[in-house]
């Protein structure tokens, strides 16, 4: 046989904590100490999909909430959206209102809990601080306002979710074909009285995570940086678009891969390959291939990939973030931080535009259309660019699922960003509890929603590949998506 | 007044239930001077030391699940088991009329099989099923309010009693 592998030491963070879900990661190190692989790995394994087949459509906005607390939203409209398109319907100018402002509300409150809630303590405290002070409680303890506004920040979103869904968490308010609830005058009111405090906070979250970064520009931008490709959907004129648009997608460099590509033809557009050692497949644009084709999604691509943004306040952050980085792309995870309070400041600008709109309080909720019988919803998540796809029978039962989540676009990424960090940080020294930390901050960057990755199978036209243990590769195989 | 111990996991959940006790908004302030977290995906502490409460979300689909919900239970003086999953497996324990092996052939062709990938079960259970529960909260997720009274009641050494309207069964 062959000869015994030289001796490895293993390493694992297990659980990650501070993120959405279940992961770890895990290192060898050679006998010298040498960082020889750096994996993250995503554990559980659900198969959402299988059982969603069988089910009567209209369940299905509400089952797929189940994927995700955190972003029970996107699910929930992504899946509406699929539903519409079954349906053939256009839904009325209420529904699009009334579902538009549920998702800006699910943004607002999403990333307010990633900064303020979880990934705040490593760039309050320091990356190395001890780990019993790296938590939410710790934050409430020493800046209290920060911590205040943060959880005020997301009740504010949590609240437009309540309006709009029925409910905080896993809400009812979207259907194929429209919503059950338009928004009332009270309703409204309440919103828009809380909006100056609001708005103030975000742009305060703004001013404070550039101040960390400028503070420390060297460290945040080469920490974990590796360069690849950027997916988002954009609106009309290259607009930064969160709920509605088309595909874009750049290379690392900036070019133009696609753009204006209708969402429905994804499959001609992005493939996936299958590591036997993590239940999340590895996506990658088939313009580049498998090799090079890796791709990031969510705020720090959706920012560099948009031409403008339509809101005033998070324009002027935007122009401001991408003068700061010499116009050109930055790849570094610790931008993500920075992108996403620019995001949820638009987000509190959007909210303010739709509270204005007459239609949001209209009684105009369902529309019919033409039967197809499938359809593809696709919306920009919290975390990046979220995909459904269905096919309904003709005695409405659901014959085919398909969920592409964030997160799983990201994987090749933080696979990426890991083993940078773990060559800076971990190459020949003693892998203690502060420099594994360093591991983490570069994971919690991305925001990754480890339990949408684990609860969705993901059907892209799919790579194999066979490795023996050394990694080398042994053979491939493929086939189409579903 | 002694801060309590409190731990909290979340195995095959969404992590809903876990925002749904964020969603107690500036009560968490409240809370957060009564208790102090120990092991908790909102803390970076890996393993639970002696807790006086532990609440779990989500049931169990891996081996990984079942190790965690024992030390838990190990630790904790009272477990809780909040929301659907957690109780009878809720949602994900649909997969439980499917072939796992089946499931996973026709998603990933050759199966992810790395040893550091926890082993599935093939049936998705309710935590009660592997260790005694002293509450349960239903819900998906048990609402804020639900959450929350429960918490003060135990905090103020009170049988927890939820009246009419706060718990839904949805």
């Amino acid at each position: 046989m062959t000869e015994a592998p030289p001796a490895t030491r293993r390493v694992a963070i297990d659980p990650l904590t501070r993120v959405e879900g279940h992961g770890k990661i895990t290192l060898r190190l050679g006998a010298d100490g040498r960082v020889q692989q750096a994996r993250l790995h995503i554990v559980e394994f659900r198969g959402f999909e299988r059982f969603i087949e069988g089910r009567p459509y209209w369940e299905v906005p509400v089952m797929v909430q189940r994927l995700c607390g955190i972003c029970p939203v996107s699910h929930h409209l992504a899946a509406s959206k699929a539903m519409d398109a079954v349906l053939g319907v256009t839904p009325t100018p209420t529904a699009t209102a009334v579902r538009r402002l549920m998702h800006y509300g699910q943004i607002l409150q999403s990333h307010a809990l990633h900064f303020f809630h979880l990934a705040s303590p490593d760039l309050l405290f320091g990356f190395d601080s001890e780990a019993s002070r790296r938590n939410l409680q710790a934050v409430a303890a020493e800046h209290p306002e920060l911590a205040r506004r943060g959880v005020l920040l997301r009740r504010f979103g949590q609240e437009v979710i309540r309006i709009t869904a029925g409910k905080r968490i896993h809400g009812t308010g979207s259907l194929p074909g429209g919503v059950n609830k338009a928004v009332t005058a009270e309703e409204r009111d309440a919103l828009k009285a809380a909006l100056p405090e609001v708005l103030a906070w975000a742009k305060e979250g703004v001013a404070l995570v550039k101040r960390l970064h400028r503070e420390r520009w060297e460290l945040y931008e080469s920490f974990g940086a590796a360069p690849c490709g950027l997916l988002s959907l954009v609106g009309e004129g290259g607009r930064l678009e969160l709920y509605d648009g088309v595909l874009r997608a750049r290379s690392a460099d900036g070019r133009v891969l696609f753009d204006g590509a209708d969402p429905k033809g994804f499959r001609a557009l992005i493939a996936e390959e299958v590591k036997p050692w993590s239940y999340m497949k590895f996506p990658y644009l088939v313009a580049l291939g498998p090799e090079r084709g890796s791709y990031k999604v969510g705020p720090l691509a959706r920012l560099q990939n948009c031409d403008f943004i339509s809101t005033p306040l998070a324009e002027a952050e935007r122009v401001t973030f991408r003068a700061a980085h010499g116009g050109g792309l930055t790849h570094a995870p610790l931008a993500y931080h920075w992108a996403r309070l620019i995001e949820l400041l638009h987000a509190a600008e959007v909210i303010a535009e739709l509270l204005e709109r007459p239609e949001l309080v209209g009684g105009d909720l369902l529309a019919r259309g033409e039967r197809t019988g499938e359809g593809v919803g696709v919306i920009e998540a919290p975390r990046g660019t979220l995909i459904h796809h269905y096919r309904v029978g003709a005695d409405d039962l659901v014959t085919s699922c398909n969920l592409i989540v964030s997160t799983t676009h990201n994987n090749q990424a933080m696979n990426d960003a890991v083993a940078e960090v773990a060559r800076r940080y971990l190459d020949g020294v003693e892998p203690t509890e502060p420099l594994l930390n360093h591991l983490e901050v570069a994971i919690r960057a991305f925001d990754p929603c480890l339990s949408c990755a684990t609860h969705a199978l993901g059907k892209m036209p799919l790579e194999v590949v066979v490795e023996d243990a050394a990694g080398a590769e042994l053979g491939r195989a493929s086939k189409r998506g579903g | 007044m002694k801060k309590l111990k409190v731990a909290t996991a979340s195995l095959a959940g969404c992590f809903g239930c876990h925002m749904s006790l964020l969603d107690i908004d500036e009560r968490l302030f409240t809370l957060l001077e009564r208790v102090e977290l120990d092991r908790s995906p909102l803390t970076d502490l890996k393993h639970a030391g002696p807790c006086d409460l532990g609440l779990v979300e989500g049931g169990l689909c891996n081996a990984e699940n079942v190790e965690v919900l024992r030390e838990l239970r190990k630790s904790c003086k009272v477990l809780v088991a909040v929301g659907a999953c957690a109780i009878n497996g809720g949602l994900p324990a649909q997969r439980n009329h499917l072939d796992v092996r089946e499931c996973l052939t026709s998603v990933y062709r050759t199966v992810p099989n790395d040893p550091e990938l926890p082993l599935p079960l093939d049936q998705v259970h309710a935590i009660g099923d592997v260790v005694k529960v002293d509450y349960f909260l239903p819900g998906c997720p048990p609402s804020a309010d639900a959450l929350w009274q429960f918490l003060d009641d135990l905090l103020h050494g009170r049988t927890p009693h939820l009246g009419h309207g706060v718990i839904a069964y949805d």
